[in-house]
């Protein structure tokens, strides 16, 4: 089966903290990391090339140094990767980078099987996954939860919605995004951070793509960021002193006056 | 057919066990104001059949048409046949709006529509309103995890989609109407390659995303016993228990609890944090809590600079004494 992984990368929040001034993330800058997410795809997809056979390909688009996602995707299993980077790419909302991508997935001949994570933490869209299965004209499961059986021409997968869980047959080709937990991505392997760092990754510019310009990047965005702004900060918390149980007296008044208030 | 006029602002009403969901007739609600404002017709758009009282509800919600689209293909939720019917039905009325509750549902079909259209879609905005000027739809949604906000618009392709969270408009008084018939569409797509083996209704209550009240336990709460103490707490308030991503991670609850970004963004009237340090990532999924209280040992902890109310100490014992406090009362 081939598989391919989309994957991307995001600025590392562990290391983030809120400014006090200005309430936005301190960006360290040197800190970029696999959207989490992602892992839990590539997983999914080596797991599947265990049980079925084939091989698991990592695509992401981005600036040339987002190659180093690729590089961690082979050193935790990936057979090869490549990268869409051009500068017409760039500012892209999720219609055009979907666009893009499903350009670079023709480019590598297509696939079985898409894996996509759930979403990318810095965008929170969860789009680019149905957006790119609707380009490509294939059918997609968001927020797999479990592969419940697998084939070479299909999957039975489970899902969990809110207050419901399906289980679904998907015939191939097809594309899944895969929701966290499902399974516990493995770190990468000495031998396979090797065989990443010696990787030779393809990059596909957009004229490699025969893109059309008018639909990637800032130009082939629909959505345009009008204003960003700080939302309204709370007051000064007030402080609820004493002992403890004068504490948890005043919580008593404050929780009920909090109900009372919501009814 | 001609009753249904192009250029409207349609909000996609999702049906869950033969009832409408709340998240439509929140979207109603605004939507209403905004179709005033920009003087646009404003259609309720249901896939599938609904009773009668839900369609007299959502014309009581705003909806100056209800369309009613009718065929096999919607007996199961599923994202090909709702997002191909949206398609077809938007490429004959052509809306200039189209609202979609940002659900798992909504969230997993509406981007496929918004692709085969060639048009934006903004994901979990949390506000809408219309740009006095130019008449477009201003949609507003937490970026860069939930720290900043960015106000976006659809300049020139159409419909200007947006799906929208649960919980954070407010549910519409219904107004007076009469009983008036949907418009009815005959649909004949097709469900799909994917097939629906088994579905099964999980009985674990409702979605924390939904909860009006949480009681939230962090690190701070030690042993996995403790627990017991914030289940106690939430129980006899009535609400749920959220739990930050450590002690998920650890296995302390399970992941339908978590709160933050890679976990559930949470909106209740009142949200109790014990022994929650406050990461970026967990502030992400608060902004939307009305009341906040905080109990954590460090006073500086970054929680208490969200908090309405803030206890510097232990929240184990805090908690022990609340609960005795509450049976006092």
């Amino acid at each position: 089966m081939k598989i391919i992984v989309c994957m991307k990368q995001v600025p590392a929040a562990a290391t983030a903290s809120i400014d006090p001034l200005t309430k936005t993330i301190v960006r360290t800058g040197r800190n970029a990391v696999t959207n989490p997410f992602d892992l839990y795809a590539l997983q999914t997809a080596l797991d599947i090339k265990s049980g079925v056979g084939g091989s698991v390909t990592a695509i992401t688009m981005g600036i040339p140094a987002a190659q180093k996602v690729l590089q961690d995707a082979i050193s935790r299993g990936a057979d090869d990767g490549a990268i869409l980077s051009d500068r017409a790419f760039a500012g892209a909302d999720t219609l055009a980078t979907s666009y893009a991508l499903s350009l670079g997935i023709n480019k590598l001949g297509g696939a079985d099987l898409i894996v996509c994570g759930k979403m990318a933490v810095d965008g929170d869209t969860a789009q680019i996954g149905p957006e790119l299965a609707q380009h490509l004209g294939i059918s997609h499961v968001s927020d797999v939860s479990e592969i419940l059986e697998m084939a070479p021409d299909h999957l039975v997968v489970r899902r969990v919605w809110d207050d419901v869980e399906q289980e679904l047959y998907l015939p191939l080709p097809a594309l899944i995004t895969v929701a966290k937990g499902q399974n516990l991505p493995q770190l990468p392997t000495i031998p396979g951070m090797l065989r990443g760092r010696a990787a030779q990754i393809p990059t596909f510019t957009a004229e490699d793509l025969q893109a059309d310009i008018a639909r990637c990047g800032l130009k082939g965005s629909p959505t345009q960021v009008v204003r960003t702004f700080t939302p309204p900060v709370r007051g000064e918390a007030q402080t609820i002193d004493g002992n403890e149980a004068q504490q948890a007296g005043q919580l008593v008044q404050i929780i009920r006056e909090v109900l009372h208030g919501a009814d | 057919m001609e009753r249904i006029k192009k250029g409207a602002l349609w909000v996609f009403c999702e049906v869950q066990e033969n009832q409408l969901l709340p998240v439509g007739l929140q979207l109603l609600g605004r939507a209403k104001t905004l179709a005033e404002e920009s003087n646009r017709p404003l259609y309720a758009v249901v896939l599938g059949k609904i009773s009668k009282d839900s369609v007299k509800l959502l014309h009581a919600s705003g909806a100056h048409e209800v369309i009613c689209s009718v065929g096999s293909a919607f007996d199961e939720k599923l994202e090909q046949p709702y997002a191909d019917s949206l398609i077809r039905l938007s490429e004959q009325f052509e809306p200039d709006i189209l609202l979609v509750g940002a659900t798992p549902f909504g969230r997993a079909f509406a981007p496929r529509v918004a692709a085969a259209l060639g048009t934006g879609l903004t994901a979990d905005c949390t506000e809408l309103s219309i740009d006095a000027e130019s008449g477009l739809l201003l949609q507003t949604r937490p970026a860069f995890g939930g720290n900043m906000m960015a106000t976006i618009r659809t300049a020139t392709s159409r419909p200007q989609m947006a799906t929208v969270r649960p919980g954070v408009l407010p549910l519409p008084e219904p107004m007076e109407v009469s009983d008036r018939e949907p418009i009815t569409i005959e649909d004949d797509g097709q469900i799909g390659l994917v097939k629906l083996l088994k579905e099964t209704a999980i009985s674990r209550g409702a979605d924390i995303s939904q909860s009006k009240i949480i009681v939230a336990a962090g690190r701070g709460i030690g042993q996995k016993k403790n627990l017991k103490l914030v289940q106690a707490l939430a129980d006899k308030l009535g609400g749920q228990v959220g739990a930050s991503r450590p002690l998920v991670d650890m296995g302390f609850c399970p992941y339908s609890s978590q709160i933050g970004q890679t976990g559930y963004s949470v909106a209740p009237d009142l949200l109790i944090c014990c022994g929650i340090s406050g990461a970026v990532q967990h502030l992400a999924g608060i902004g939307g809590a009305k009341t906040v209280i905080a109990i954590n040992t460090d006073p500086k902890a970054p929680i208490f600079a969200v908090a309405d109310y803030k206890i510097v100490g232990d929240c184990v014992s805090v908690l022990e004494h609340l609960l005795k406090a509450l049976d006092e009362n």
